[in-house]
């Protein structure tokens, strides 16, 4: 009848899974640390933001989940960026990776800890294909090494460059031959 | 440009004088600047491009695209060094006679960008001939430099013209190349060879040393 509202007929493809679209990312996360408890060391959630804490040797299978599984559906890599906490900090770099999914609109992050002298992290580019930049980003910036990257190289900074510029330690100014005399 | 130095060295200096007035005006008269618009100050170098404030009238007529066919540069812009390079092969593509003109205060002295990615001052690859402070410089403020280039050029004379010499090309400071700041140098002992701290224009007659 043309008197009825759109909305009163569902879908074809909403039907089923409509229960599970009414997770949030705060019960998406607790059933995978029920499923796989491996896979989240931490979970944090503050300010209405999940974060999930990764270890590096499940990352790519947890990505990989979170991708396709009809509950989370994050199939946008909305940013992946690297931080170095600090020079004494014991995991010194960690990797960010925010998700967001755009068909049931919600977000979650997941984070990644590495130590200085061990600054490794499988890729995700088989899984979301904009990794490749923004990895190379972080290893340009950070030195997070990314097992596994089709084309690992500096992006922003010249080739040539010595040393990665946005680390703690690395000099804001200056000019190194001037500096001397 | 070899032509006018062999005429001047002939000629008495009274009818040199009015050659360099003649070739001096004609120079002065069409100074077509290099598109070499870099950021910000890239904006108002349009603007003083469009029909308010014209830079044509002053005889910039067409911004080359290709440094071959251009007498100015007007580096309007950050420098990153991974950009200086590029910014000197342009230069040294650029036939004589040619002059910089160093727009805004990222070109002059870095700007705002006191960091390890801004060359802080374009006249650490390039020499300058006028420098506009501002950001970005009114357009009003890259006409009056367009100006003084025009003074300056005005002021030259035929006797001192000099060819860019090769080595002035090969030992222009290119920051990008540069091995830096990972502190291996500092542990070397490396002196670095004397060269000026920023490259001298070669219009100018008198050089401080």
């Amino acid at each position: 009848m043309p008197t009825d509202s759109n909305t009163e007929r569902p879908l074809a493809e909403e039907a089923p899974t409509s229960s599970i679209e009414k997770t949030t990312p705060s019960q998406l996360v607790a059933a995978l640390q029920h499923e796989h408890p491996e896979w989240i060391l931490e979970v944090i959630e503050a300010r209405g933001e999940v974060t999930a804490v990764v270890p590096r040797e499940h990352l790519v299978a947890a990505c990989s989940f979170l991708k396709t599984a009809p509950g989370a559906q994050f199939d946008f890599l909305a940013d992946l960026c690297g931080v170095d906490r600090g020079v004494e900090e014991e995991p010194r770099f960690e990797v960010n990776y925010h998700l967001f999914s755009t068909t049931i609109y919600h977000r979650l992050r997941m984070k990644v800890l590495v130590n200085e002298d061990d600054a490794r992290v499988p890729t995700v580019t088989g899984v979301w294909r904009t990794a490749n930049w923004h990895e190379r980003e972080t290893f340009d910036l950070m030195g997070v090494v990314f097992e596994g990257h089709p084309d690992l190289r500096r992006i922003l900074l010249p080739d040539d460059w010595q040393g990665h510029a946005l680390r703690k330690d690395f000099p804001l100014r200056g000019y190194e031959p001037y500096s001397l005399k | 440009m070899g032509l006018e130095n062999i005429i001047s060295a002939a000629l008495p200096e009274v009818l040199t004088t009015r050659l360099d007035s003649l070739i001096n005006w004609a120079r002065k008269s069409s100074l077509w600047p290099a598109t070499f618009g870099l950021a910000c100050c890239a904006i108002e170098m349009m603007n003083a491009t469009s029909s308010r404030n014209d830079l044509a009238r002053f005889g910039s007529e067409v911004f080359r695209a290709s440094p071959r066919q251009a007498d100015v540069m007007i580096v309007s812009g950050r420098v990153s060094r991974k950009m200086a390079p590029v910014l000197r092969r342009i230069y040294d593509q650029m036939p004589e006679p040619k002059w910089v003109i160093s727009m805004g205060a990222c070109a002059t002295s870095g700007g705002v960008f006191d960091n390890y990615a801004i060359v802080q001052g374009v006249d650490k690859i390039v020499p300058v001939d006028v420098y506009i402070p501002g950001c970005p410089p009114r357009p009003e403020m890259l006409i009056h430099a367009v100006m003084m280039l025009q003074e300056k050029v005005m002021k030259e004379s035929s006797r001192n013209r000099r060819d860019v010499r090769d080595e002035d090309a090969r030992q222009a400071v290119v920051p990008g190349t540069l091995p830096v700041t990972d502190g291996s140098t500092a542990r070397q002992n490396v002196l670095p060879e004397s060269r000026p701290y920023t490259i001298a224009s070669k219009h100018e007659r008198r050089r401080s040393s």
